[in-house]
């Protein structure tokens, strides 16, 4: 069984749609193992800027480092005597771990570009669909076949 | 302005309404928070001053904390701060679909993709779904595809809703890039990590090729691509 339903969410007012549907989708267990997901990519700040304002402090950037990965470097934001950000700013683009991180979803072109349903396609990314675009939308389309 | 949010479940719980109440609850809740288009938001308050950051709710000073991080991140091309003005928004709505897919990931074997105006937040452990790229260029096709078990997915462009993202060291919008997607572990940082590749241009493929446990697809204004995070051919 499976379900996709919609809603638009305006400032306030909602409208809800709900549609249900068969698939051949089991409701067994999950037979595979999630690959991890990373972290976020830096240490939190620490800092306490005040309201309204940008955050303070001026960035620079740390030397080099090697690792068996490959180069790291992080940026230090310090305001005042105080290190109020930590940010990664290169990271290895080699073989070794950081594959292992990224390669977990890499994007695929297609070889001519596919129609939503062709390309068996569950849901679509976008840059931010309204209510409006989305009527003539790809990801409406696959909605409502998502009632049959 | 509305956002059309779509969810698919499969599994056990594939049914199950409860969950889905609490996913709209909490995107109301911060909405009535963080909107910039209600005068007595808590936001729109703290904008014009009449409160202070630390009256504020926690997720207040979350999400401030965020854009202040994807400020340096970005080197300053992303900002919540406009011409002195507040506005997190670009902020806000990767971190609040997060939050909001709390309750389905608290459903046993069951699968879900919630996606909000495009950007989702995808757990497939049975078996991933397959994402779609869509493109800028023409909105009835798909670019690209990439399967996801667990993890997110941000698209940032100007295809619909026209030049609505700058570059917030020049005031200007960026002209070299059609969209940027983008692929991580939290759709909070993919979110905003998609938007400030974008900003930056022709910058945005190699900006994002430098964040830590990211994938994604940039498309040029020519129709070109550049995959970020894949091995070379």
């Amino acid at each position: 069984m499976r379900r996709i339903v919609l809603l638009f969410l305006a400032t306030l007012a909602t409208v809800v749609l709900l549609f249900g549907y068969r698939t051949s989708t089991s409701s067994t267990m999950p037979s595979t193992v999630a690959v991890a997901a990373p972290a976020a990519a830096a240490a939190p700040s620490t800092g306490t800027p005040s309201a309204g304002t940008p955050s303070t402090g001026t960035p620079a950037a740390g030397t080099t480092a090697s690792t068996r990965w490959g180069p790291v470097q992080v940026q230090l934001t310090v305001a005042g005597k105080k290190i109020t950000a930590v940010d990664v700013v290169q990271y290895p683009n080699g073989n070794g771990r950081d594959q292992e991180i990224n390669s977990y979803a890499i994007p695929t072109l297609v070889q001519e570009t596919l129609s939503a349903q062709s390309a068996n396609i569950d849901m679509v990314s976008g840059a931010t669909v309204t209510s409006d675009g989305y009527l003539t939308s790809l990801q409406s389309a696959l909605d409502k076949a998502g009632i049959a | 302005m509305g956002m059309p949010v779509s969810l698919a479940l499969r599994g056990r719980h594939a049914d199950d309404t409860a969950a889905w109440e609490q996913v709209l609850a909490e995107l109301r809740h911060v909405d009535a928070v963080f909107s910039t288009y209600r005068p007595e938001s808590v936001i729109s308050r703290l904008g014009r001053g009449e409160i202070t950051e630390d009256e504020c709710p926690p997720e207040v000073h979350e999400v401030l904390a965020l854009a202040r991080r994807a400020e340096r991140a970005s080197g300053g091309a992303f900002s919540a701060w406009r011409d002195g003005a507040l506005d997190p928004s670009g902020v806000v709505k990767g971190w609040a679909v997060e939050r909001a897919a709390a309750p389905l990931s608290a459903l046993a074997d069951t699968d879900f993709c919630l996606s909000a105006g495009g950007d989702m937040v995808c757990r497939g452990l049975e078996q991933p779904w397959r994402i779609g790229i869509e493109d800028p260029h023409d909105h009835t096709r798909v670019l690209a595809t990439l399967d996801v078990r667990v993890g997110a997915v941000a698209t940032s462009g100007t295809s619909r809703r026209g030049q609505h993202i700058a570059d917030a060291r020049t005031g200007r919008p960026p002209t070299a890039v059609a969209s940027v997607t983008v692929v991580a572990g939290r759709l909070t940082w993919a979110d905003i990590d998609a938007t400030a590749a974008y900003a930056q241009g022709a910058d945005a493929a190699a900006w994002l090729g430098h964040r830590v446990g990211r994938t994604g697809l940039v498309v040029w204004a020519d129709g070109s691509t550049t995959t970020v995070g894949g091995t070379a051919p």
